[in-house]
């Protein structure tokens, strides 16, 4: 008898506990979307978009990475596609709009990632990195051999065009909360897949493979959905990272850009869901700053220093040590 | 009295000459941004040198412009045009930015120019060596200054066959440069009476050239032409002394090759070879006397990218004064309208397309018994006019060329 | 004359000659990464940037002390083999235990920093250095022009390749290493010093890549980054052979050089790339590589 009454208060503990969590959640997210409306006033919007635009990329890169704990050193081909198949099209079918463009890149994208989720998906730790970064080596190659990537000069003067034929995109403005409305659509999107029972199983999957094996999952399948949707996003931030700058360059094909998300994603925290997006705006941030300033010629190693800083100090990730701090501090 | 009255009268006009023209000056300040790879593969083509040898120029010209100030920005473009275009559109758009200088990725001068054109300013690129910069990529808000693809094949194929280097092979860098370098060079050597007979597209980077010098050397070819840059070319030299294609009776033709490759690959290396180069550090008393000055600053001897960047520099703020303004379609008329005499072109013009075009030379690495110290490298074989040396406006696709 | 696929068989000859060659640099590269990852389970990707500073070491020992190939043929590999050390005592060593990958992060972040500090003083345009009077000119093999050094590179490679895996699969050493490896609190109840045998472990498979970094030095364009493409495909070599099957690494290693020479006379575009090909084709049928043991 006592037992149950207890059993119920606990329940009812814990859902309190949840219900207030979820409105600090809340909180937070009113308060960074209110930030994100306004930004454009204050700040330069082509270079919020790109902030955006990587920032959704590693939301994708993390939601494979971080939350089903598959490295993939492959990315950059994902992101590369979304752009250069938008690019392509929007430049040479004037017919199209603009957000048909989007989709065809995305689409393709989604393509290319459930190619490489079925020849990588059975392979281990790190053979899962190599034989992803295998095949983005191949996809470079290819964009390389190809003219309409304009090989090393890159594919410019992409048009922005008008959305739904209506909303005229040349409008920094106007592109902003185009960018931010996907934006934010998608982080919801990953949102629900992370606590859905799908997101559950990849956590379970991340954690103990065998054990999620042994209680019957096809395990498999999970990881290969997972990283179509990883790759689908990703193309997506290709894509309109390709209208946003009206260009298209073998860069973001390079490795170095696969190695990039993964340093975005560390940095801000892995399997968080804020972290990417953290880690994205700080990168971003620190390349394009620095650039700049006066260490102007040490951008690279100054990177590389936050890589190694990460690693030995902050494993967690900004978002990640901010949680744990909060945790151990607040309760 | 009347005298008097004139005298007061023109210093009236002239000062308020003076006062209309800053007024026409933007913010009474010329602002001009530097941007160039600072710190990856082509640092040492412009990079954190190239800087120097624009600040050199503002110091020479006085550091004032009709009494309105000076300034320069600089950043890395980290090789990206995405980096590029929001540093270039943040200086144009926020931070007033009249013209842009250095550049030298194709990408990002590609990039940077549409972003130049959309806002109506100025940029002097004069890093990049593709000639579709000026071509099919023309805007009106560019000029491409130093060198490009079509002397470097013209300058050096049409002189080899002609000193009887008839059959050609050829290893190629396999992206759009090479490519384009490539072609150019079968045209000239085709149009000279010579063949190119065989060709070979390795990656880029490639470290190892062996195999493919190999097959140069089973190609019989008089010539074997190098249609890559960087340490593409040098390794690929290096790999042909090592394999004594030049003693077999092969000559070797680099087409883009820089002071710095040469010095880097030393002259018992590179001795003999031929190139095309848009200006030397030692050709005589004014390009020596300024490449001293640069010395003293940085240690090392100029590129003809940095004389190009001080030159276009100094050229811009001669054109600014001289129009009294820093609008960009009147800077480029008025450096359109003046021929550019200085230590790195003489009679150089500025045509419709952007493109500055002046004699290039024909140069040829100098052997270890020659060279007196490790910069003395290059002698000046020939002199090729600038109306020979670069592509006819006859053949261009630019679309200020057809208006 | 006799011709394969329309190539000469003597081209032919000559381009499997450059291939087993570039095959026995590649293992040489190969091996010390695959010590490192089969003893200590580190993934370095600073492999490319040790191999860089053998050479660079060679060349700046050369430029300010005069010091000559041969001299730099032992003293270059001990220094940065000292300076892995230092990186394994102060960076390294506090994330064992961790998953592979936080290595294989670090050691990205190290190479990047070493790198970028090194092209800011030697630039990028390459640092002169003069083939040994000993090695100038070549042979005549009739097919092909040998060069001396070519054939001095192979046989050293395979001498140091063969001796590092005699060691570490054939020999006491090789055995406590391994076992100290493996099950490191057993081997400290022996009484090894296990920290030390890792630091020495590292600094051993460094010093495998500077070597290699000096057997380049007379050969390509010495520059700080010289290393960072060719990271990408000895990795790919040893992730074929297996991961840390040392033997596996150097038979993958000769077997890669071939293979892309071959490329590079059917098919030159296609030569970089040719690798990673075989490494997604091989994966597909041996999840562990060629010589892999099961994961």
């Amino acid at each position: 008898m006592n037992n149950s009454v207890n059993s119920t208060d606990i329940h009812k503990a814990i859902v309190a506990e949840q219900k207030a969590q979820d409105r600090k959640k809340m909180m937070v997210n009113g308060v960074l979307l209110l930030l994100l409306l306004a930004a454009p006033f204050v700040l330069y919007p082509v270079f919020l978009m790109k902030i955006l635009c990587f920032a959704l990329f590693a939301v994708a890169f993390n939601l494979l990475f971080g939350f089903t704990g598959l490295l993939s050193f492959g990315h950059a081909a994902f992101l590369a596609t979304g752009g250069y198949t938008t690019g392509y099209l929007l430049s040479n079918y004037s017919g199209l709009t603009t957000e048909l463009g989007i989709i065809a890149g995305t689409l393709a994208a989604t393509v290319m990632g459930t190619a490489f989720a079925l020849l990588s998906i059975r392979r281990q730790g790190i053979y899962f990195a190599m034989v992803t970064l295998a095949l983005a080596q191949l996809v470079f190659f290819f964009y390389v051999q190809s003219d309409f990537t304009g090989g090393e000069d890159g594919m410019h003067g992409i048009p922005r065009g008008k959305l739904l034929g209506v909303l005229d995109l040349e409008d920094n403005m106007n592109m902003y909360y185009v960018v931010l409305a996907v934006f934010i659509g998608c982080y919801l999107l990953v949102q629900r897949i992370v606590s859905s029972p799908f997101g559950q199983v990849l956590k379970a999957i991340k954690q103990n493979e065998p054990r999620a094996v042994s209680l019957g999952y096809n395990v498999d399948r999970y990881k290969i959905l997972a990283f179509v949707i990883s790759a689908a996003l990703a193309g997506l931030a290709g894509s309109m990272k390709s209208v946003v700058f009206q260009l298209a360059s073998l860069n973001d094909a390079h490795w170095h850009m696969s190695g990039e998300v993964i340093l975005m994603t560390l940095v801000g925290g892995m399997g968080t869901l804020l972290g990417p997006v953290v880690g994205a705006t700080f990168v971003v941030n620190v390349e394009y700053q620095l650039a700049q300033g006066p260490l102007r010629d040490w951008v690279d190693p100054i990177l590389g220093g936050i890589f190694v800083l990460t690693v030995l100090a902050f494993r967690s990730g900004i978002v990640g040590e901010i949680q744990k701090f909060m945790k151990k501090n607040l309760g | 009295m009347t005298m008097m009255k004139k005298l007061l009268a023109s210093a009236v006009a002239s000062t308020l000459m003076v006062g209309g023209a800053q007024a026409e000056i933007s913010n009474n300040t010329v602002k001009i941004g530097y941007l160039a790879d600072m710190s990856g593969t082509y640092r040492d083509l412009a990079g954190p040198n190239g800087l120097k040898a624009l600040e050199m120029a503002i110091k020479d010209f006085g550091g004032k412009v009709n009494g309105a100030k000076i300034e320069v920005v600089s950043a890395d473009d980290r090789n990206s045009p995405d980096t590029s275009s929001s540093t270039v559109r943040r200086w144009v758009e926020n931070e007033d930015v009249d013209m842009v200088a250095g550049m030298v990725a194709s990408s990002v001068s590609i990039a940077v120019s549409k972003i130049l054109e959309e806002n109506d300013r100025l940029g002097i690129i004069s890093g990049s060596a593709a000639s579709s910069i000026t071509n099919e990529h023309c805007t009106p808000n560019h000029i491409h200054y130093v060198y490009d693809t079509y002397p470097l094949a013209n300058g050096t194929a049409s002189a080899v066959v002609k000193e009887g280097g008839k059959t050609w092979y050829m290893l190629t860098a396999d992206y759009a440069f090479g490519q384009a370098l490539e072609s150019d060079v079968r045209q000239v050597v085709e149009a000279n009476g010579g063949e190119v007979i065989g060709a070979v597209r390795h990656p880029f980077p490639t470290q190892d050239f062996s195999s493919f010098i190999l097959q140069a050397q089973a190609s019989g070819a008089d010539v074997v032409g190098l249609a890559n840059a960087g340490s593409d070319t040098t390794n690929a030299i290096t790999t042909a002394s090592e394999f004594g294609l030049t003693q077999s009776g092969q000559t070797l033709a680099a087409l883009l090759l820089f002071l710095t490759d040469v010095h880097a690959l030393g002259a018992e290396t590179a001795q003999g070879i031929q190139l095309t180069t848009g200006w030397y550090w030692d050709m005589n008393d004014e390009t020596r006397e300024w490449s001293d000055r640069f010395m003293d600053e940085t240690g090392v001897r100029p590129t003809m990218v940095h004389a190009g960047i001080y030159s276009s520099t100094l050229h811009y703020l001669n054109s600014v004064a001289a129009a009294g303004s820093d609008d960009a379609q009147t800077v480029r008329k008025q450096m359109m309208d003046t021929p550019i005499n200085d230590m790195f072109a003489k009679n150089g013009t500025i045509r419709v397309d952007g493109r500055m075009v002046h004699d290039m030379y024909l140069a040829e690495v100098k052997t270890p018994a020659e060279s007196k110290s490790e910069w003395d490298l290059y002698k000046i074989l020939r002199t090729i006019p600038a109306d020979e040396a670069y592509r006819p406006l006859s053949e261009s696709k630019c679309k200020l060329v057809k208006m | 004359m006799t011709m394969i696929f329309g190539v000469p068989l003597a081209v032919l000859s000559g381009q499997l000659l450059i291939g087993v060659i570039n095959g026995a640099f590649y293992a040489l590269l190969s091996l010390g990464l695959a010590v490192i990852f089969g003893l200590l389970k580190i993934i370095n990707f600073a492999h490319g940037a040790m191999y860089m500073l053998g050479a660079l070491v060679t060349v700046v020992l050369f430029d300010l002390m005069g010091v000559n190939y041969w001299v730099a043929l032992f003293v270059a590999p001990l220094l940065v083999g000292a300076f892995g050390i230092l990186i394994e005592y102060f960076l390294l060593r506090r994330i064992a235990g961790q998953d592979h990958i936080y290595s294989l992060l670090l050691t990205f972040g190290v190479a990047l920093i070493i790198q970028g500090v090194l092209t800011n003083i030697y630039g990028v345009s390459g640092l002169r250095y003069s083939m040994p009077d000993l090695f100038k000119g070549g042979m005549n093999l009739g097919f092909m022009f040998l060069p001396y050094y070519r054939a001095w590179v192979i046989v050293v490679a395979l001498l140091v390749c063969f001796g590092t895996w005699f060691v570490i699969e054939k020999t006491k050493l090789g055995a406590y290493l391994r076992a100290g490896t493996e099950d490191s609190q057993l081997m400290q109840g022996f009484g090894i010093n296990v920290p030390l045998l890792v630091s020495l472990t590292y600094g051993f498979g460094v010093m495998l890549a500077a070597f290699a970094g000096v057997l380049a030095a007379p050969i390509y364009s010495v520059t700080p980054v010289m290393g960072s493409n060719t990271l990408i495909v000895v990795f790919a070599v040893v992730v074929i052979g297996g991961m840390g099957s040392i033997g596996g690494a150097i038979i993958t290693g000769i077997l890669m050089g071939v293979i892309e020479g071959l490329t590079k006379t059917f098919y030159p575009p296609a030569s970089s790339a040719v690798i990673f090909l075989v490494m997604v084709v091989v994966l597909m049928f041996r999840p562990n590589g060629l010589f892999g043991k099961e994961a």
